[in-house]
């Protein structure tokens, strides 16, 4: 008589709730690791900040009493990263451009979009391999073997897939019609593509393009034996080609050290390098989310 | 009027600029096959640096353990049990983990915002560097799991995979940090999957009486099957490849042991500890190492995506 209202105690009702639960439990233990791991090296490493940190040299691990600072590890982040967008952001945006604008959907456009994928997923660490055979097992820069230039172009593998697949994605969702009207007022292709669909498609292409840079900053596998380490400061051009020091393989070094003062300097590290990934993450993220909003207005 | 027409007539576009249109053209044909000549050349070169050992050792290189320098006898048979043991294992935590999660969160038992929130933090977890991770599983994870890897050998020491005294780091370990960097993975593959499933599927099992999760189980999770599936699959290559978290908390050591409390290694973490100071056959062994990593994190993307191009939904 009653069979028109809810019922708890029916077995569907009771396995829904379980299983309701059990959703909700699987979400908590996701979201559990970020929380714990944030908040463990904001306290860890936001602890250990001091002005020295950014000005010094480390110093060899054994000196207990003082490890220095981080600063040419910073510097080195800052130049490898940089060495592996200039690779890869020009060769990236080319290659996405062809394969949005001028190919015809052909066999070699599903090659390069299919390579594009498969290079995404080769393991980082292939990556530096790679580089260590063709470049720093060769001396093929000007005799230097391992060399911040060559964990520039050991990273570059790693952001070019990246920045293909925005750039080409960036660019199909430009409406056609802009296409049309440019080059029915008569101009070339190629004004086509950098007057009116690469600004159209920029922001979109940029925030792709971020994220990659940000995701490579964080990269060590490649580095450790394609850039290897160092405790010196970079002073000039030619530091270039010599080892370089990086945040990423700071921290995995100086974790493994026996030594407190090199375990706290790897935190500081850490908390320098998540806050700054993290920052232009939720930066990038907000942004999205707000042209998105503009643009359904 | 005559004088207008001619005028457009005339206006023609100068040769300078058709040859910057041709140009900027084949530069970007070129620039786009950079990625195929790169991935060749990785294959070609991996494996031509392991062709000395190859010749060597030949097949026998993979079911055996030894790997000793000065003997010059190398097997990497304990990282590649390494590497397939604590990718699949991980996987399997991970798989229930991440499903349920993308299903809390396309599913409305918490307002929208609430949702968002989780989603977006999830995919900050996979923004945080590995070697980041790794620093954390060292400090704080393994002293946490200490007592409970004691606890689990005292209870289940008469299996094999926990017949080993826990001491320190130890695969188990590396394939719970591994857990940590995959369920972003299959959380927003999945999400995004189920997020595809038509509203009419739903209201269809709903209107003939189905209660949520017999929905969910019948018919959204079967028509969500090969896109989840895809993204199980590119977190088994990722989790293969995976190096520097796993490298500093799997104990390296290539000592044979099935037990997952002692220490291990997989194939990268081999290469980020010997690379470094390997010299003579070493190397070439090492690349070697390498190139049966590379094959195997190819063949699984390769799948992953015939997979995705082949069952892609089709509402």
């Amino acid at each position: 008589m009653n069979s028109l209202y809810y019922q708890k105690r029916l077995s569907r009702n009771i396995g829904d709730k379980f299983f309701t639960s059990l959703s909700v439990i699987c979400a908590l233990i996701a979201i559990l690791p970020l929380i714990f791991l944030v908040t463990y090296i904001l306290i860890k490493g936001g602890s250990q900040i001091t002005p020295e940190l950014f000005t010094l040299e480390p110093n060899p691990p054994g000196d207990d009493l003082d490890a220095g600072g981080i600063n040419p590890a910073l510097i080195g982040t800052l130049i490898i990263t940089s060495i592996a967008s200039i690779i890869a952001i020009p060769v990236g945006v080319g290659g996405g451009i062809y394969l949005a604008e001028y190919s015809k959907g052909g066999a070699f456009s599903r090659f390069i979009r299919f390579g594009v994928n498969v290079l995404a997923g080769v393991p980082s660490i292939i990556a530096g391999v790679f580089i260590y055979a063709l470049i720093v097992s060769t001396k093929i820069l000007f005799g230097s073997m391992y060399s911040g230039l060559a964990g520039g172009m050991a990273l570059s593998i790693l952001m070019l897939p990246t920045v293909i697949k925005t750039t080409d994605e960036g660019l199909k969702l430009v409406p056609n019609e802009l296409r049309y009207a440019s080059l029915g007022v008569g101009a070339s292709m190629y004004t086509t593509i950098l007057k009116v669909t690469l600004p159209s498609a920029f922001r979109s292409i940029a925030t792709g393009v971020v994220l990659g840079i940000a995701r490579a900053a964080g990269e060590t596998a490649p580095l450790i034996f394609t850039a290897l380490f160092s405790y010196y400061y970079i002073v000039g051009f030619e530091d270039l080609f010599y080892e370089m020091g990086s945040l990423a393989v700071l921290i995995y070094n100086f974790a493994l050290e026996p030594y407190d003062a090199q375990n706290k300097l790897a935190w500081a590290a850490s908390f320098i390098l998540v806050l700054s990934i993290l920052s232009v993450n939720i930066f990038s993220r907000l942004l999205a989310a707000f042209t998105e909003k503009t643009k359904r207005v | 009027m005559e004088e207008k027409l001619t005028l457009f007539n005339n206006r023609k576009r100068f040769g300078i600029e058709k040859n910057i249109d041709i140009i900027f053209k084949n530069t970007a044909l070129v620039l786009s096959s950079f990625v195929a000549i790169i991935l060749l050349g990785i294959i070609l070169v991996v494996f031509f640096q392991s062709f000395e050992s190859f010749s060597r050792y030949g097949l026998k290189f993979l079911v055996t353990s030894e790997w000793n320098p000065v003997k010059d006898e190398y097997g990497a048979f304990t990282a590649i049990y390494g590497t397939l043991v604590t990718s699949f294992l991980s996987l399997l935590i991970t798989i229930p983990l991440g499903v349920g999660t993308a299903i809390f969160i396309t599913e409305d038992f918490v307002p929208k915002v609430f949702r968002e929130i989780i989603g977006s933090f999830v995919e900050l977890l996979a923004a945080i560097p590995s070697v980041v991770l790794g620093l954390w599983a060292i400090f704080v994870m393994e002293p946490f799991f200490r007592d409970f890897f004691v606890f689990l050998h005292n209870l289940f020491g008469w299996i094999p995979l926990f017949s080993t005294e826990p001491t320190g780091r130890n695969s188990f370990l590396a394939i719970l940090i591994l857990v940590v960097m995959l369920l972003p993975i299959v959380t927003s593959i999945a999400r995004d999957t189920l997020n595809q499933v038509p509203k009419k599927l739903r209201n269809a099992a709903y209107g003939i009486g189905a209660s949520r999760w017999k929905t969910i189980f019948s018919v959204i999770l079967p028509a969500a099957l090969s896109g989840i599936m895809a993204g199980v699959l590119l977190a088994l290559g990722r989790a293969m490849g995976e190096t520097m978290a796993v490298t500093m908390i799997i104990g390296n050591s290539n000592a044979f042991s099935w037990s997952l409390l002692s220490p291990g290694y997989t194939i990268s973490s081999m290469l980020a500890n010997q690379f470094g100071e390997a010299d003579g056959s070493q190397v070439s062994s090492l690349f070697y190492a390498a190139f049966v990593l590379m094959i195997l994190s190819l063949v699984v993307n390769i799948f992953a995506q015939w997979l995705v191009k082949k069952f892609s939904l089709k509402y």
